[in-house]
């Protein structure tokens, strides 16, 4: 669609006005670095962040969430129907919720994340410079996105350019910012802007992405495995970070009472011994090795496979950053290339 | 799919149970009534999540044939953990959850005209009963039919009256094994592979389906393959961690199968090369 421009001084006033209609959601400071949350003031929000430490996938698959209420025989299915905006989406997330898209409308749609996402209008952000030593977007084509964002902000200087993804965000942006159609030197200055990008973003990976399932394809019995299984603690931070993670345990809970109570879905994680074991105590994947196999063979090969277009890693390097014991994607795809040179 | 998913997914349908047997130790059989007299539009070898207020679910196979189901299914139920346990403690009328039936099935019209061969062991014979209850009611359209069946113990064995009927048919050649004997036990002593060489089978026309505890697998495939029956002729079943039964949870996962959505019915040629599978 069109090329639009709001001016840097425009900006928080837009997010101000998303904020009297809708939950407006962006990357926020704290103790840590950065985090996606409800904005309770516009300028709290950082689009200048780097990267954070969840990644904003919560706000589509929430860490826990109710499916239905119960009361004796009476069931109520319990959807979350808040409008919402998700601000300052970096590319990298953005693919990683187009694949989740994928992933909970095949076969049977999930309803909740559908009810969710339907209600979601997502103004992603461009990054023009790489967030840290971890990342590795450029090997896996994630550091830009021509689709899957209502709107979608370039940073120039003293204003942004707004590339209009759908007819919401057309309207986001109509009802809620002072903006106009770019002029020649506006689109002049994204040129000169985009194509000095990509130099910036070192290359950190020994192959492309694409070709990262053939190489997962032939390294299901490497030694590697066994390796970064003796390191691993399986504590599961590197999926409870991943923004392409989605598996999920279903639990209930009764009331004091045991009259009511509720069914919800909570985050689970492929790295913990219980995943994968059976009634009569099997378990099919019983080692460290075992499940960093599972976890690698996923984010490289079987993501890519079964979504066709989709990929199991976006390169975020969130995973890198949150393991203790350094077990990282460049690190394994570069070993594991290597022994296949 | 015949049973409507209320807008949620997740929201199970409610049903009553309208009988219960207690079949060993450690397993009861229930008859499953679902409301308005709707039947549940399965495939043999399909199953369904049973959902207890409360406590959970758990994913059940389907024991009763489709050909037999007016508005009622039955399932047989191990007593391991949580729900199973809970649900051992319900009695008939009791209210309970169905969602499904979910999975593939076995693909019972392609096999006919062939010879089939069912070899079930222990707990398993309970959703391989709804194939051979399938193919016993089009007995016509199939071939030769030969069932092994083995459990650990005499007191193991599941469906008693039934298999006294099929030793008894002429339609069905029906042999049965235990690991372990009992005084009072006249019959086959030995694990299920001892009953291969009491028969022969036409491999070329024969459609084995195989399902059993996963040490198991390992053992009568060598003996189906032994016997050379093709690798696209044989078909398992597989039982992996399940919570969604959609497609959505990831605990089903083998490789890149997800077992709720391909299976739990898999051909052997599909999933040979499936390093977790077997
Ligand atoms: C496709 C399929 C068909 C099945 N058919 C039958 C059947 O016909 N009859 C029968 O008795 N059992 C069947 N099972 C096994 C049955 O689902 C489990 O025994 C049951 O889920 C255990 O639940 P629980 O709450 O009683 O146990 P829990 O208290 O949850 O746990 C007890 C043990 O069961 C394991 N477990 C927990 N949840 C599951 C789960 N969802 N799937 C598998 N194992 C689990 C745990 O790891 C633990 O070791 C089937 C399983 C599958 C996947
Ligand atoms: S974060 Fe590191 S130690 Fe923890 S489970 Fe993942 S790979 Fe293992
Ligand atoms: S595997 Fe690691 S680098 Fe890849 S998307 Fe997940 S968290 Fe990011
Ligand atoms: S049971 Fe959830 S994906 Fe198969």
């Amino acid at each position: 669609m069109s090329l639009k421009i709001i001016n840097k001084s425009d900006l928080m006033p837009f997010v101000a006005n998303m904020m009297g209609e809708y939950e407006v959601i962006g990357p926020v400071a704290n103790d840590i670095g950065f985090k996606f949350a409800t904005l309770t003031d516009a300028s709290q929000v950082r689009l200048n962040y780097n990267t954070t430490v969840i990644p904003p996938r919560k706000t589509l698959l929430p860490t826990q969430e109710t499916l239905f209420s119960f009361q004796k025989d009476m069931l109520a299915p319990t959807f979350d129907m808040k409008w919402r905006v998700l601000l300052g989406v970096h590319t990298c997330d953005l693919h990683a919720m187009c694949m989740l898209d994928e992933a909970f409308a095949r076969g049977q749609p999930d309803t909740h994340y559908m009810k969710r996402r339907a209600t979601t209008t997502i103004v992603s952000m461009e990054c023009l410079d790489t967030c840290d030593e971890n990342s590795f977007c450029k090997s896996m084509n994630t550091l830009t996105a021509t689709s899957g964002f209502d709107l979608h902000l370039i940073q120039l200087g003293d204003f942004y350019a707004v590339d209009v993804g759908t007819t919401a965000g057309e309207a986001l942006l109509a009802n809620h910012a002072k903006s106009h159609e770019a002029t020649r030197a506006e689109i002049a200055l994204l040129d000169k802007t985009m194509s000095q990008k990509w130099s910036k973003f070192p290359v950190r990976l020994h192959l492309d992405g694409k070709d990262l399932p053939a190489l997962m394809g032939v390294s299901y019995k490497s030694p590697l495995w066994e390796e970064v299984g003796k390191r691993c603690f399986g504590c599961g931070s590197c999926n409870i970070v991943c923004p392409t993670c989605y598996c999920f345990d279903v639990r209930d809970e009764v009331s004091m009472d045991g009259k009511s109570g509720e069914r919800y879905r909570i985050w689970d994680s492929c790295q913990l011994d219980e995943f994968a074991r059976i009634g009569s105590g099997e378990n099919f994947r019983k080692t460290h090795a075992h499940r960093l196999r599972h976890r690698f063979m996923r984010k490289g090969k079987y993501i890519a496979e079964a979504f066709p277009g989709h990929q199991g890693c976006v390169g975020c390097g969130r995973c890198a950053r949150a393991c203790l014991v350094d077990i990282t994607p460049v690190g394994v795809w570069n070993s594991l290339r290597q022994d296949h040179a | 799919m015949s049973i409507p998913a209320i807008e949620s997914i997740y929201l199970p349908t409610l049903a009553w149970i309208s009988k219960v047997e207690t079949m060993t130790a450690t397993e009861k059989f229930y008859t499953v009534e679902l409301p308005r007299g709707q039947s549940l539009g399965h495939k043999p070898g399909q199953f369904v999540q049973i959902s207890l207020n409360g406590i959970g679910e758990a994913p059940i196979s389907i024991s009763s044939s489709p050909s037999r189901s007016n508005g009622k299914f039955e399932m047989c139920v191990r007593k391991v953990g949580d729900v199973t346990t809970a649900l051992h403690n319900l009695g008939e009328g009791a209210q309970i959850g169905v969602r499904g039936p979910y999975g593939r099935g076995f693909p019972v019209e392609q096999f006919e005209g062939r010879d089939i061969l069912v070899a079930a062991g222990g707990l398993s014979l309970a959703p391989v009963r709804s194939v051979i209850n399938q193919i016993f009611d089009h007995r016509k359209k199939y071939d030769r039919f030969i069932i092994l069946y083995g459990a650990k113990n005499p007191g193991e064995l599941l469906f008693k009256e039934e298999r006294e009927e099929w030793k008894k048919r002429s339609d069905v050649e029906f042999l049965e094994t235990v690991d372990k004997g009992t005084p009072e036990w006249t019959g086959n002593v030995g694990v299920i592979t001892t009953l291969f060489p009491k028969i022969t089978v036409n491999p070329r026309n024969t459609v084995a389906i195989t399902e059993g505890p996963p040490i198991m697998y390992r053992f009568v495939l060598m003996e189906l393959l032994g016997k050379g029956i093709p690798e696209d002729q044989i078909w398992v079943s597989l039982e992996r961690r399940m919570k969604c039964g959609v497609g959505k949870c990831g605990h089903c996962q083998l490789d890149h199968f997800y077992c709720c959505q391909h299976g739990p019915s898999f051909n052997y040629a599909e999933i040979k090369g499936v390093m977790e599978a077997l």
